[in-house]
């Protein structure tokens, strides 16, 4: 209940901010929403030497259409993505997402940046963000560079993210004129993590599927892409038999555990509703 | 990064915010959690602690008019903001509609998560003046209660939401 | 006050009058008091279940710049306080001695200029500990062999605590053997938790100058707190005070005395000034009193459709100590309620309880003492006996009522039923539900693929803890009183022993004056829990307030009214038997416009008394009920549920309650709710578990689930009024009705969903996943 002591810094730049982060080498921690990395500082399970509290840093909190991407800022909260209308419709992966973050007043705070480089395998953007095919934009002192989601996630809370490094938006590619989503979550209640979580997006080429990316949350390690389920699906028509066979493969790409949730076999069995209910819900929303 | 014998490791801050309308100052530790500042540095105790984990929702309070849970936050990040807590709700010598609701449709019984279920609801109705009782659930499941079972403080909110639309 | 104003006394939904300081955040916890020069104490707490203490090094801790002190179990035994008596006879560790026997037990309390600090100290305290195994089940406990946890008790070479049994075995085994069907069912009540939302906690304030104790503690019994400080103590009894400020919560979590009162009082005499303890959410859930944890067999023996003998038996849980409250003479509490709403002629109840490597407790969370359990086993009992004999489960449930005819009801193992219409009670529910209309509504969901469920439960309370000769807890006869003075200008102020955590007693109660006397409530302030100016009592649970205290009152002011009486008769001149008492006056029989308001003779009883009368207008009354008082209803609950995901949602739940006369129905009804949210709670998600090395998991609300308004179904709420023949005003007390008979209701629901592909049972927490695997079993997953 009662953190470590640290030293507080609140830069009014990213180049300040970057500085600061050198100085303290990897003992200090980005401060944005605080909702996963507060929590932890009072149960005293992460103590930084220093925080670096970015939310004075003008820029960072905006959701716009940038040069093919869907661009969200690093200090975007989870509450600004539920009201925005720009992820609905054909970022529908995403927008169902938002309302499901945890409880609403937590998504007053929390961002989604900082929940992706939190890197919780039980959290929900990143099901959501690799499914859209996302990437992090990511500045140090080196310059900016860009990390696709899948190679940003490393294993339970860690990313390949350096000490020395800020993320300051996550960019979701333009899915094309026909595209639609959803995200699935089962939660035991409002504000617990996911027992299942499944992420469809899908990109419609004439009445193909073009892309397909369907990825799972609460079901491994990390946040999981169902691969094999996207592959089958890529050029294919969207029918009951596809959508069962990407179903059943999602499934198998699943690698849950048994816990107070439930059981790996329970787990499984609920990627495969989830899949098909999405997969069903992706073609709707894209059609209409 | 080491420490020098000239540098020593800072670990207080200065803090300006307004609360409840009123500009506060202090020097406080940087670790001090918000809702610490307020019941103890501030002496305003009407806002709770429920949990450990910020699940509960029994310190929320409106940091510049949006609700946030004060376990969750540190008081130095409120630096040069408005805070309003539950004292802060009323009018002068009044009540709020919220407040009102919570009495007349017996919205509370051992009143510790009222503070913060009625800032919650002040918030909602500030953005959402008409909501349906779907709505009211869902703005409030941040928000615990284990007396009860939420269909008063349902009806503490349409009490308060009719009330709004007299005017 | 006008002659033809209506007395707002029982049966008025009055408003609350302590609304007031809550909806402006001026309550007062014990956690908003702060007193000068006060310091704070924070706990290092146990990481394993099980292991010997090798050694306990605190110095880097008391080098801490602002740590006052470090306490260990070592400095408190050498003043008698490492261990104390707990509330059935056991006793418990303050502060682990030899060993810790439950993660999070307490083993060091740090005393700081901050709670902060405090923490940063706790942090460098080095244990070393040698682990042992962890018991974590009953089963294992008993087993020939097993670890003894409590070595140190003189003579414990088991873990064995009690054996207790109710009913008469022969007449049972009678009633088998002529049985033309035995249903069984084996049930856990899991454990779960009150979790108050306000943690329990102290400020100790141990005057140097006057040795005066005053401790403002969460406590529902300030009384019985108090006596058992000064025995365990040794402080004397008029030197120590405490004050039970207002609470937020209680449910049964503030009735143990806990580690954190003894360490904050002992810290605050040794070093004479203030201490403050706060319990955290964590310390709340993995080390305060828990609830159920009940391993459950019953045996229904059935012929010709009725229900002849009960067969129980149950293993209770009990973690490391046995530190429930609890009446003396029972150790499984009043779990022998058992029988339930029916006509059993015969039933046998053996009990047994065992020491584990978990916190202490098992009396809590709106039991009723253990009733919550006994009415979870009958109801889900005859749920699946109606199931295995074909029979519609409410039918079944109408044929083996009690009747209304056989009120006062003896019941096999021994209560005394006060009064009851069960019929009726059901009747109204499944008016209000539309039963028949449902239940086609089942059958054609059914063709369609469509899993919708119908669960009714039949519960019956013994609740008013009570007579004194059966009564006691820790010796402490459960007795409870009132005190009651009415000023000169006719106002009054009323002294409980209860003590409220949300049950609204100052408005409750001042209405049972204003029935009585002629006062509105607002003329009556109601005091509570501080024992330098209250009556003596065991406090507030077991939904015991209404019938004790709420009695005492009325006795108080009958008492006080038949005083008035005779002041009346000299104030009108008449004697005593002409006067009538109507709407707050005595009229003068004939003569109406010769009256004296309540008001009128208090002041009288200041200023103008018969000669030879003892002046004042008040008095003191404690209430030994003759009997328990036994509400009951029935609660009938519809669910759908996602066959692709075993998620199952309610979408009806109707609650019929009969709680005799209703002082204040809004209150009532808010304490339903309340109760229905719970018993929704334990049904659906509320869980503490233990893995096999004893870590405890649901020690935080990320585990330890509770629902939100999101979760929660609307309730439709209905009543029946049947009077307790013997309390004064009627009245039952309701408080744990709704947490004793809504888990079955919600769990029959379930089953009923699934009852036609031959599930009968689904054990508790119903998780999405435990619907799922019954739902792959019988072939009906999408």
């Amino acid at each position: 209940m009662y953190p470590a002591r640290f030293e507080y810094h609140a830069p009014a730049s990213v180049d300040d901010a970057l500085e600061i982060l050198e100085r303290y080498g990897d003992e200090a921690k980005v401060l944005a929403g605080g909702q996963s990395l507060i929590p932890l500082m009072k149960l005293r399970f992460a103590s930084p030497q220093a925080l670096v509290d970015i939310n004075r840093i003008q820029g960072l909190d905006s959701i716009q259409e940038d040069d093919g991407f869907l661009s969200i800022g690093a200090l975007v909260r989870h509450k600004d993505c539920e009201r925005s209308e720009a992820l609905q419709g054909r970022f529908g992966v995403l927008a169902d997402a938002a309302p499901q973050i945890s409880d609403p007043i937590v998504r007053n705070r929390g961002t989604v940046v900082g929940s992706l480089a939190h890197a919780d395998p039980q959290g929900d953007w990143g099901s959501a963000l690799l499914a859209a095919g996302a990437q992090l934009e990511v500045v140090s002192s080196g310059g900016t560079r860009t990390i696709p989601l899948d190679e940003l996630f490393v294993g339970p809370f860690t990313t390949s993210l350096q000490p020395n490094e800020i993320a300051t938006a996550v960019q979701i590619p333009d899915p094309g004129a026909r595209a639609g989503g959803t995200y699935l979550k089962l939660e035991r209640k409002v504000g617990d993590y996911a027992t299942v979580g499944v992420a469809v997006h899908l990109s419609f080429d004439n009445g193909t599927v073009g892309r397909a990316g369907i990825a799972l949350t609460g079901v491994g390690p990390r946040n999981l892409r169902a691969e094999t389920a996207e592959a089958a699906l890529a050029g294919a028509e969207l029918n009951d038999d596809t959508i069962k066979a990407a179903a059943e493969l999602a499934a198998e790409a699943a690698q849950p555990r048994s816990d107070e949730r439930g059981s790996a076999d329970y787990k499984r069995s609920v990627v495969r509703v989830f899949t098909e209910r999405g997969l069903r819900k992706a073609a709707e929303t894209a059609a209409a | 990064m080491t420490e020098t014998a000239v540098e020593t490791r800072r670990f207080t801050h200065p803090v300006t915010v307004t609360v409840n309308g009123v500009a506060r100052s202090a020097e406080i530790e940087t670790r001090l959690l918000l809702v610490h500042f307020l019941r103890e540095t501030l002496g305003l105790t009407g806002t709770h602690v429920g949990c450990d984990t910020t699940n509960c929702g029994a310190c929320t309070v409106l940091v510049n008019g949006t609700p946030v849970k004060s376990c969750t936050m540190f008081a130095v990040q409120v630096d040069g903001s408005e805070v309003t807590t539950v004292e802060g709700l009323a009018p002068a010598g009044g009540l709020s509609p919220v407040q009102e609701g919570f009495h007349v449709e017996h919205g509370l019984q051992c009143g510790f998560c009222t503070p913060g279920m009625m800032v919650a609801a002040t918030a909602l109705l500030a953005e959402n003046p008409d909501p349906s009782e779907e709505e009211i659930r869902w703005a409030i499941s941040g928000n615990i209660c284990r007396c009860t079972g939420y269909q008063n403080i349902v009806k503490a909110v349409q009490y308060a939401a009719a009330k709004g639309k007299e005017g | 006050m006008a002659a033809t104003e209506e007395i707002r006394g029982v049966g008025h939904s009055v408003k609350r009058v302590e609304d007031a300081r809550f909806i402006r955040g001026k309550g007062n916890y014990f956690d908003d008091i702060t007193l000068p020069g006060m310091l704070h104490l924070e706990f290092l707490r146990s990481p394993y279940a099980h292991a010997r203490i090798s050694s306990i090094d605190t110095s880097r801790a008391e080098a801490v710049d602002g740590v006052v002190a470090v306490v260990t179990g070592e400095l408190l035994a050498q003043h008698n306080l490492a261990w104390m008596p707990t509330l059935s006879g056991d006793t418990q560790a303050v502060l682990a001695t030899d060993k810790v026997r439950f993660q999070g037990q307490e083993v060091a309390a740090v005393i700081a200029e901050s709670a902060y600090i405090a923490k940063d100290a706790v942090e460098l305290i080095d244990v070393d500990y040698e682990p042992l195994e962890a018991i974590t089940t009953p089963q294992r406990a008993l087993e020939e062999g097993a670890p003894v946890i409590r070595d140190e008790k003189e003579g414990q070479t088991d873990n064995h605590i009690y054996d207790w049994e109710a009913g008469d075995k022969e007449a049972t085994d009678r009633a088998f053997a002529e049985a033309d069907k035995v249903v069984e069912l084996d049930t856990f009540y899991p454990r779960c938790h009150p979790a108050p939302l306000e943690c329990c906690g102290c400020v100790a304030d141990v005057n140097p100058a006057t040795g005066k104790a005053t401790i403002y503690m969460t406590s529902q019994a300030p009384h019985a707190h108090r006596t058992l400080f000064a025995i365990v103590a040794g402080l004397p009894e008029h030197k120590i005070r405490i004050i039970s400020p207002d609470l937020g919560g209680g449910f049964g979590n503030k009735v143990p005395i806990y580690p954190g009162y003894v360490c904050a009082t002992a810290a605050s005499l040794l070093i004479g000034r203030p201490v403050k303890w706060v319990e955290d959410r964590t310390g709340n859930l993995i080390s305060t009193g828990f609830a159920r944890d009940y391993h459950m067999h019953g045996e229904l023996a059935l012929k010709g459709g009725r229900i002849t003998g009960l067969r129980v038996k149950m293993l209770s849980d009990n973690g490391a100590f046995f530190s429930d409250a609890q009446p003396t003479k029972c150790k499984a509490g009043l779990f022998h309620i058992v029988t339930g709403s029916y006509d059993i002629p015969a039933a046998h109840v053996v009990t047994e309880g065992a020491y584990t490597n978990k916190a202490p407790g098992g009396v809590a969370y709106r039991c009723s003492f253990r009733v919550t359990e006994a009415s979870y086993l009958i109801e889900r009992l005859v749920q699946t006996a109606a199931y295995e004999t074909g029979v519609d489960p409410v039918e079944f449930r109408k044929q083996n009522f009690i009747k209304p005819e056989q009120f006062p009801y003896k019941s096999a193992t021994g209560f005394t039923y006060d009064s009851g219409d069960y019929a009726a009670a059901m009747d109204l529910a499944l008016e209000k539900l539309g039963y028949d209309e449902l239940r086609r509504e089942q059958e054609e969901a059914r063709a369609e693929g469509k899993l919708i469920g119908i669960g009714v439960a039949s519960f019956t309370e013994v609740v008013g803890a009570g007579h004194g000769a059966d009564y006691d807890i820790a010796g402490l006869r459960m007795n409870d009183g009132a005190e009651l003075r009415i000023h000169p200008t006719g106002k009054a102020v009323l002294k409980l022993s209860v003590k409220s955590q949300g049950q609204g007693h100052e408005t409750t109660f001042a209405q049972i004056v204003a029935e009585e006397l002629g006062l509105q409530p607002e003329d009556v302030e109601v005091q509570e829990g501080d024992t330098d100016n209250t009556p003596y009592g065991l406090g507030t649970y077991a939904s015991r307030s209404t019938p004790v205290s709420g009695a005492a009152t009325a006795m108080v002011s009958r008492r006080i009214r038949a005083k008035a009486q005779k002041i009346a008769a000299h104030l009108l001149e008449a004697s005593e038997d002409d006067l009538e008492w109507e709407n707050g006056r005595f009229v003068v029989k004939g003569a109406p416009e010769k009256s004296k308001t309540i008001a009128d003779i208090a002041f009288a009883a200041y200023t103008n008394i018969p000669e030879g009368m003892e002046g004042g207008l008040e008095g003191v009354y404690y209430y030994d009920p003759p009997n328990m008082t036994y509400p009951f209803g029935t609660y009938a609950v519809v669910v759908e549920i996602d066959r692709g995901t075993g998620v199952w949602k309610v979408r009806r739940c109707v609650a019929v309650d009969d709680c005799g006369v209703r002082i204040n129905p809004m209150i009532v009804e808010g304490q339903i709710m309340g109760g229905l949210t719970e018993g929704f709670a334990i049904a659906a998600m509320e869980l503490i578990d233990f893995d096999e090395d004893g870590n405890c998991i649901g020690a935080n609300f990320v585990d330890y689930l509770i629902p939100t308004a999101w979760e929660t179904p609307t309730f439709e709420l209905g009543e029946t009024v049947t009077p307790s023949p013997h309390h004064p005003l009627g009245a039952k007390g309701v408080g744990e009705s709704a947490t004793v008979g809504a888990p079955a209701a919600f769990v029959n629901a379930v089953v009923d969903a699934l009852a036609h592909a031959g599930v009968r049972n689904l054990e508790m927490p119903v998780t999405s996943g435990k619907v799922w695997a019954a739902l792959q079993e019988a072939n009906l997953a999408e």
